[in-house]
């Protein structure tokens, strides 16, 4: 599981380079990710525009992180592409997270 | 060519294909599933609806039905006019209480990290029906394939 993480001021932006976090993926997904996030920052924001398919399992290894996060920093996320944006539909779960359309859009207004 | 099934069932028709159990395999064969007919021929919204219910039904069979045992799946897809019709089988353990789950959604504010499968296949199929038949579970469905305009 390849993730790439670079400082926006005290945004950190994580970009998942693996074209989808599913059930072969998710356990290290969570685990680099843990790993990634223990840098001090504000926000947080995961931009999935490389990222084609989540199936449940990623949806909730994206949650694990949100919940890692809390209380001090939220998760957000950019860029998802259509099947990934279906599952947070479907399921509902895009209602808990802050979805920016765009990374610039993200980085420009706070979630 | 796909594998022989391990367990020789009777089949009516040719096994369409077979995927080893286990998460990466499962990423495999649904990859290499995608970029045949018939979902190959699916448009590209439906497609994405193929994939999102087939990888949650084979995820469902490596972990809870073959549960990191050894066996496989086997799958049959057809497409007509009234859609694509999906039969999955495999050799595992059978579903509790002998039925498919009711897939009722999580709540999203009690920011549920699991328990979407379910309703993620549900609500994306129609005629969803579970059989055990012997030593198989059997899990029928169709997806949506919209006519290609002829």
């Amino acid at each position: 599981m390849q993730l790439k993480s670079a400082m926006n001021g005290s945004t950190l932006v994580i970009r998942v380079a693996d074209d989808r976090i599913d059930a072969a993926g998710a356990i290290q997904f969570k685990e680099r990710m843990r790993d990634l996030i223990q840098v001090p920052c504000d926000r947080v924001i995961l931009d999935l525009s490389n990222v084609h398919f989540l199936d449940s399992s990623g949806l909730g290894a994206v949650v694990a992180v949100m919940k890692l996060l809390a209380p001090d920093r939220k998760l957000e996320l950019a860029c998802l592409t259509p099947t990934v944006e279906k599952v947070f539909r479907l399921t509902r779960m895009d209602s808990i997270f802050t979805i920016h359309p765009a990374l610039a859009e993200g980085l420009r207004n706070a979630g | 060519m796909p594998d022989e099934p391990r367990n020789l069932a009777i089949l009516d028709e040719d096994v369409q294909f077979v995927i080893t159990s286990g998460a990466d395999a499962v990423r495999q064969g649904l990859n290499r599933a995608l970029g045949v007919p018939p979902l190959s021929l699916l448009s590209r919204e439906d497609r994405s609806t193929a994939e999102i219910v087939l990888a949650e039904v084979f995820n469902n069979i490596v972990e809870h039905a073959y549960a990191g045992r050894d066996g496989s799946i086997r799958v049959w897809l057809s497409l007509d006019d009234c859609g694509l019709t999906c039969r999955i089988e495999d050799e595992g353990r059978p579903m509790p209480g002998g039925q498919a789950p009711a897939g009722r959604p999580p709540e999203p504010q009690d920011l549920p990290e699991g328990g979407f499968g379910w309703h993620l296949i549900r609500s994306l199929s129609t005629g969803l029906s579970y059989q055990r038949v012997g030593a198989v579970n059997r899990l029928c469905f169709s997806l949506p394939a919209e006519r290609s305009g002829a």
